[in-house]
């Protein structure tokens, strides 16, 4: 039997309620994730429990009991507070997936501060906007990543420290910079800021169609969704072992890479290695995992990779396996059922809902491409994209909304609260998708409702990218839109004119790419250049990127009476 | 041969290494980490362009491109062609 049971009978009687009394709080009380996820489940006797079986791409192994992450988050966070840091303080994470980025967030949480993961591929034109954004107090990473800070350091006056994990004693330590061994930083006591449910407590960065990236605020009480969503939907329990392959740098990693398993009291895996199909399933052997969390791309990538390799490995040991991202494939849903014997069970969700919302549950009829029902408690449906009524019509294309008021909802978008208003209609929270409904309730996705790109389950901001582009001295414009991917889903295609003296060439493209590579991320570079002579702009001046994502996909262009050479 | 893994691996140094990393010839690139499935496409994208050659995607695998050593061997089977 699994977590949720019958999935009828949880929609008849849900109350968040329940999640609160298995975590023990009551409204009023003080709620640190921190506490929760390492304290909490020490006081409960399993402080001897695996927490954390981490590994790397050199085969180098380390282990973490509960009572582990508990003294080495103290000792972050005594050390965060030794420099000065307080509650409400923003600390970014900028770190690959080793163990002090996982225990950091604790520490950090454990006093007060907000946790502001980054992903750690980022480079500095990226890192920059969202910690001067965020008015950043002080970041904790890797000796790898700090040459990229340090580009950018004199344009952060609030960045008082940097904090470097792995300080080689060789090297002599750069301005704001200050080493810091998490091992040897054990402490067993640590005061637990008593931040209550409304208190911040991560900031994650997402990208939208135009402006920068927005800092979404979530606070300690999202923990109430968190906590059940990861019972009932990746049907979590104690004598699991669950790997969740995303990257704390976003929020998938964080919610059910960090908080939800640990709330929960299990034993969570991570690889700290790049892609491999025959590695991956190594890794699930060895480990004998039973939960598996991924994503589409991977997915898609592991079907590529053939059925071959997973015939090498005995994966007996996994029993529940889902995805999030972007839409999963009805194939790779089919595929996996084949190969595994069990299938992808799809979840929907986002930076600002921060936990799971539209969800395929164990147990319920699979129709496989389907997004699946709204988790209990949510109340989601289809509405007019110009009415915001709800759609009656079985299978009519709308916008995804969701009435607000789930614990895990962001609270606003930092410094910009007129944005974060202007995602709500007649009373729904909107997150920017069209989805249709079938006759059984069950969502389909259909795309994005704006031209932020989602490529391997990470949103790109065209402008960002078009933003960046300019800077590059051989281009004069630039339009940026998805086109196709097999794998990625979508990927980032930029459209350019040059400025004069500069000409078309294989060379130029690739210096473009690799530009955009380094300052924004490798997600954000665009796989494909494609030289113009101009731009389809309205009369007013307005690039259309409409008529350059309709000629990538192979859409009717519309109403083009607005084109300026029309 | 030589020269051959010589102009990749400098690429790949001064392009994806930072300054910490260690590359050799056999250092794992994709499943090490050093070098991700989107920076693929431009690793891939300059050999195409240096050795006037085109890789097409099947064979474009991570696993092909685990290396220096892996990368030399496929442009040595499309530059033969």
């Amino acid at each position: 039997m699994s977590n949720i049971g019958s999935f009828e009978e949880r929609v008849k009687n849900f109350d968040w309620s329940i999640s609160e009394k298995e975590l023990g709080y009551k409204e009023g009380d003080t709620i640190n994730i921190g506490w929760y996820c390492s304290d909490r489940i020490c006081q409960m006797g399993k402080g001897d429990r695996p927490a954390l079986l981490w590994e790397n791409s050199l085969g180098e192994e380390k282990r973490y009991t509960y009572e582990d992450i508990r003294v080495c988050s103290n000792g972050i966070g005594a050390f965060l507070q030794k420099l000065g840091i307080k509650d409400g303080d923003r600390v970014c994470l900028f770190m690959d997936r080793v163990p002090e980025l996982y225990i950091g967030l604790l520490g950090i949480l454990k006093i007060g501060a907000i946790a502001q993961p980054l992903f750690s591929a980022f480079g500095d034109e990226s890192l920059y906007v969202r910690l001067e954004n965020a008015g950043t107090s002080a970041i904790i990473t890797q000796r790898k990543h700090a040459s990229k800070v340090r580009k950018i350091l004199d344009q952060l006056p609030n960045l008082k420290h940097i904090i470097v994990i792995d300080h080689d004693l060789a090297k002599e330590l750069k301005e704001k910079e200050i080493a810091f061994s998490m091992e040897a930083g054990r402490l067993d006591e640590l005061s637990i800021f008593p931040t209550k449910a409304e208190s911040p407590s991560l900031l994650h960065y997402t990208s939208g169609t135009t402006g920068m990236p927005k800092g979404v605020q979530h606070v300690h009480y999202s923990l109430i969704s968190q906590y059940l969503t990861a019972k009932w939907v990746l049907d979590l329990t104690e004598n699991d072992i669950y790997w969740c392959t995303a990257d704390p740098g976003w929020v998938t990693g964080t919610s059910y890479g960090i908080i939800a398993p640990w709330a929960l009291g299990v034993t969570q895996v991570v690889l700290d290695s790049g892609f491999s199909a025959e590695n991956w399933y190594r890794f699930i052997e060895k480990y004998q995992v039973t939960v598996w969390y991924s994503a589409p791309t991977a997915i898609r990538s592991l079907m590529k990779a053939g059925e071959e390799v997973v015939k090498k490995f005995d994966l007996s040991c996994l029993r529940h396996l889902a995805s999030v991202g972007e839409p999963l494939n009805a194939e790779a849903v089919v595929w996996s059922e084949k190969v595994f014997g069990l299938p992808f069970l799809d979840s929907y969700w986002q930076t600002e809902t921060g936990s799971i919302m539209i969800t395929n549950f164990p147990g319920m009829l699979i129709k496989p491409g389907s997004m699946g029902k709204p988790f209990p408690g949510i109340t989601g449906t289809i509405v007019d994209a110009k009415t915001y009524e709800p759609v009656n019509e079985i299978g009519v294309i709308g916008l995804i909304a969701f009435r607000p008021g789930w614990p895990a909802m962001m609270r606003t978008y930092w410094k910009n609260e007129a944005t974060y208003q202007g995602k709500f209609k007649h009373g729904w929270y909107l997150p920017g998708d069209r989805a249709r409904l079938d006759s059984d309730g069950y969502f389909w996705f259909i795309g994005r409702d704006d031209d932020v790109i989602n490529t391997a389950g990470h949103l790109v901001s065209p402008f960002e990218v078009e933003s960046a582009l300019l800077e590059h001295p051989a281009v004069a414009e630039s339009a940026v839109v998805s086109k196709p991917d097999e794998i990625n889903m979508e990927v980032v295609k930029a459209f350019v004119t040059l400025k004069p003296g500069f000409q078309v060439s294989e060379e130029l493209e690739l210096e473009i790419m690799n530009f955009i590579r380094k300052k924004l991320s490798p997600l954000a570079m665009p796989q494909d250049v494609e030289y113009m002579d101009s731009l389809p702009k309205t009369r007013s001046g307005k690039i259309m990127r409409r008529l350059l994502h309709a000629k990538e996909w192979g859409e009717e262009v519309g109403d083009t009476s607005t084109l300026e050479n029309d | 041969m030589d020269e051959l893994k010589d102009v990749i691996l400098k690429y790949v140094i001064d392009e994806y290494a930072d300054e910490d990393d260690t590359v050799t010839c056999d250092t794992p690139l994709i499943s090490g980490g050093l070098v991700d499935s989107f920076s693929m496409v431009s690793l891939k994208r300059f050999l195409e362009m240096r050795y006037k050659i085109s890789i097409p995607d099947d064979d474009a695998t991570p696993e092909a491109f685990d290396s220096v050593d892996k990368i030399a061997d496929l442009v040595l089977r499309f530059t033969s062609k």
